[in-house]
């Protein structure tokens, strides 16, 4: 039974994902297209497979729904932080800095993740990965403290993506 | 006051608000000097400013009885893209070296842009 699962769900998040969209762009929840976004959803995860080797095999829906308030809650705020400095510190008092975060996270999907987390979040931006991606170079638009923000992205972002991605 | 009249003015406040960041996100790309922090205005118009915008075209949709799902696919395909697209530039700034070259990572021996066979030369 569950190896029959395995075989027609390779990804079940994905086939989840694909039938979202599928009814999300016909604009339309209806029984027909519900039913025809799950064939697609079951039909695409199974052909493309072979494009996905090592993805991740543990991963938690719930923490990744309280990191996604998370994150859109820092959105909304580093937002408004963000146009505070852009209106009113001159250029010349702006203080941009690199910082180099030394990363704990070695699922490729889960870097991708904070990478993106970083880039989003105005104010920091996340540039570049090491040759063997044990570090993430991200830039700061203005900071006195870099080592505070480094220590901000490792306790509020990455930590809850190692317990999701586990 | 109807429904619709609230709805309506909702809609106009999240649109007056969404202007109001993608101006701010514009005047940034304009004002900063160095092509490292331009980079950080781009990224503000397309979280908040985009974000409202899509939020009042949908209230205002829901309000007339034609309810729209498609703002919400837009959001959600603008929040995965941007990130790559600014990582893009980002890279091209520190390869090109127009920008301040960053220091060295804590734990490897370089930046995988700086990783090339050109970087040996001087």
């Amino acid at each position: 039974m569950a190896r029959a699962f395995n075989w027609l769900l390779p990804h079940p998040l994905l086939t989840l994902i694909l039938t979202v969209v599928w009814v999300l762009l016909q604009n339309n929840v209806s029984a027909g297209m519900v039913v025809f976004g799950i064939i697609l959803g079951i039909i695409i995860p199974l052909i493309t497979s072979a494009w996905w080797p090592d993805r991740p095999k543990g991963f938690r829906l719930g923490k990744m729904f309280v990191y996604s308030v998370i994150v859109i809650w820092d959105i909304l705020v580093a937002n408004v932080q963000v146009a505070w400095i852009v209106l009113t510190v001159p250029n010349a008092k702006l203080k941009p800095a690199w910082i180099a975060i030394p990363l704990e996270l070695r699922q490729p999907e889960a870097i991708t993740v904070l990478a993106g987390t970083i880039t989003l979040t105005p104010g920091t931006v996340s540039s570049d990965l090491s040759d063997e991606g044990h570090s993430l170079l991200v830039h700061v638009l203005h900071t006195d403290d870099p080592d505070g923000v480094r220590d901000d992205i490792k306790n509020r972002y990455e930590r809850r993506l190692l317990e999701i991605f586990s | 006051m109807t429904l619709e009249m609230i709805a309506g003015f909702v809609a106009g406040l999240c649109l007056l608000i969404g202007s109001f960041f993608v101006l701010v996100g514009a005047i940034g790309l304009l004002k900063f000097n160095d092509s490292m922090c331009r980079l950080h205005a781009p990224t503000k118009v397309g979280t908040v400013g985009i974000g409202m915008m899509l939020l009042a075209s949908m209230l205002n949709a829901i309000a007339a009885g034609t309810g729209s799902m498609h703002e919400l696919l837009i959001m959600a395909f603008l929040f995965v893209t941007a990130p790559v697209s600014a990582n893009f530039i980002a890279k091209v700034n520190i390869h090109r070296r127009s920008c301040e070259t960053p220091p060295p990572p804590l734990e490897d021996d370089t930046w995988s842009t700086l990783n090339s066979p050109e970087a040996e030369q001087p």
